[in-house]
């Protein structure tokens, strides 16, 4: 299982709690992780990574183990911390001032 | 008695307001979708009971909402906006050329007849349709894939599709206007599109009568006469008495033929309704006096409506979608401002009273006459 944390914004949209909870059949990814978040919130298809490229929506960030993972490869492993359930992985809407 | 449904899309969420058919005392619902920009807000004529709203912000992108009991609750539903494969591209600002991308939706179109089905205009301009409720959207591809389109470019908001017309007379007929190429005009249900532009004469392109490039801000019409459209364009107030084949300049003797909304009073088809703005580079009233202008003669004769209007020290705009009509006896009219007001006038525009105040910037205005 696999622990992320969601913007307060997508939060209200799919009425989730605080925390998900993900099960990830193989190996945890940026990529089968957002997938596993997308079967269980399909309203959630395309909010986080675009529809046509998969490509992390440019104002979110995901961040982990206080370290930036938004640039890694979609397909790369994520921390052990992650994937031992010790760290969650979060998606983070960047900061808007103005 | 009657009941009439104002919807309220603005920058930040949405609101709804409510009366009888006295219109005297209303009931502001909301926010609803905080944190979003809500660009329209709309309700089927089938069904007044279904609305749907186009929700986005910059985070998260696109996503449609749906409601099928007047707005009490929302079920979010598509936002899977798919261009039907790449055809060729269109001109950036910086005189490069673009691909289409889909990036939000201006304007939900709903059909006269079938509350699950609907259109949206997009930015970069294309044109969906969905035939299940707003669940599963398809383009229709043969508005970008006409000749002109390689010539259409943004204006400063960006190349978005904001007003959808469907002719009550004839289902295969559609107007489209796009900012800032013009309106397009299909005649066989969206499968092919051409221009609709001559008559139109715009200073601020290299060939003022160019057959695309005209930054068309809204066009409207009455529905007992479709071949009648009427336009607000970025200067000038234009209609044409024959389905968009041509225009002739209407603006007459308003104190400033730029601005952004016009509408059509519900049961005099040559009565129309503009809210004049000083200039492209100054978004507000002329005079800092917020006025209504109604012409009852289909345009060149023009009055001002000022009674309940703020008529000193007033800085903001309407914007293209922030004015409509209801449709009861005495024609109600209403609009939003980008200081968060709502006027509404229960005679006609005699005379106006603030509905709703301190809202956030207001995107969109729609208007709903209940049973």
């Amino acid at each position: 299982m696999i622990r992320v944390i969601l913007p307060g914004h997508l939060r209200a949209l799919v009425n989730a709690p605080s925390e998900v909870e993900l099960h990830i059949s193989g190996q945890a990814t940026q990529r089968t992780v957002l997938d596993a978040l997308g079967a269980q919130y399909p309203v959630l298809r395309g909010m986080i990574r675009d529809h046509v490229s998969q490509r992390r929506r440019p104002l979110l960030r995901f961040f982990a183990c206080q370290e930036d993972l938004s640039n890694e490869v979609p397909d790369a492993p994520l921390p052990h911390a992650v994937t031992s359930r010790a760290e969650p992985l979060l998606v983070v809407a960047g900061i808007a001032g103005g | 008695m009657s009941g009439i449904r104002v919807l309220v899309g603005t920058q930040k969420c949405a609101f709804i307001l409510t009366s009888d058919g006295n219109r005297q005392r209303w009931k502001l619902s909301g926010p609803h979708f905080v944190g979003w920009e809500i660009f329209h807000l709309t309700g089927s004529i089938a069904d007044p009971n279904r609305l749907y709203a186009s929700q986005y912000n910059s985070w998260f992108g696109q996503l449609i909402q749906r409601s099928n009991d007047g707005g009490e609750t929302w079920e979010p539903v598509g936002n899977k906006f798919l261009l039907d494969g790449a055809i060729g591209n269109y001109e950036g600002y910086d005189g490069t050329p673009q691909g289409w991308e889909f990036k939000r939706v201006w304007h939900l179109e709903p059909s006269l007849s079938d509350p699950d089905c609907i259109y949206a205009g997009a930015e970069d301009a294309s044109l969906f349709r969905s035939t299940d409720g707003g669940q599963n959207w398809q383009e229709f591809r043969g508005l970008r894939a006409q000749s002109s389109a390689q010539r259409w470019q943004p204006g400063r908001t960006g190349m978005c599709l904001h007003t959808i017309l469907l002719d009550p007379s004839n289902a295969r007929r559609l107007f489209a206007a796009v900012m800032a190429a013009g309106v397009f005009r299909t005649d066989d249900a969206g499968e092919t599109w051409h221009p609709i532009n001559r008559g139109l004469k715009s200073q601020y392109i290299p060939d003022p009568n160019a057959e695309v490039g005209h930054c068309v801000h809204s066009i409207t019409m009455h529905r007992s006469r479709p071949r009648v459209l009427f336009m607000q364009k970025h200067w000038d107030v234009m209609r044409s008495d024959n389905a968009g084949d041509s225009w002739q300049e209407v603006s007459g003797n308003l104190p400033s033929d730029f601005g952004f909304a016009i509408v059509v009073h519900a049961h005099e088809p040559e009565t129309i309704y503009v809210i004049p703005i000083k200039s492209e580079s100054e978004h507000f009233p002329p005079d800092a006096k917020l006025r209504a202008y109604r012409s009852r003669t289909g345009g060149y004769e023009w009055e001002p409506l000022t009674k309940g209007l703020p008529q000193n020290d007033c800085y903001v705009n309407v914007l293209r979608g922030a004015m409509g009509v209801d449709s009861l006896d005495e024609c109600g009219i209403y609009f939003g401002t980008t200081g968060g007001e709502v006027y509404a006038s229960s005679d006609a525009g005699d005379s106006w009273t603030l509905i709703a105040q301190r809202l956030p910037p207001i995107l969109s205005v729609e208007v709903q006459t209940l049973p």
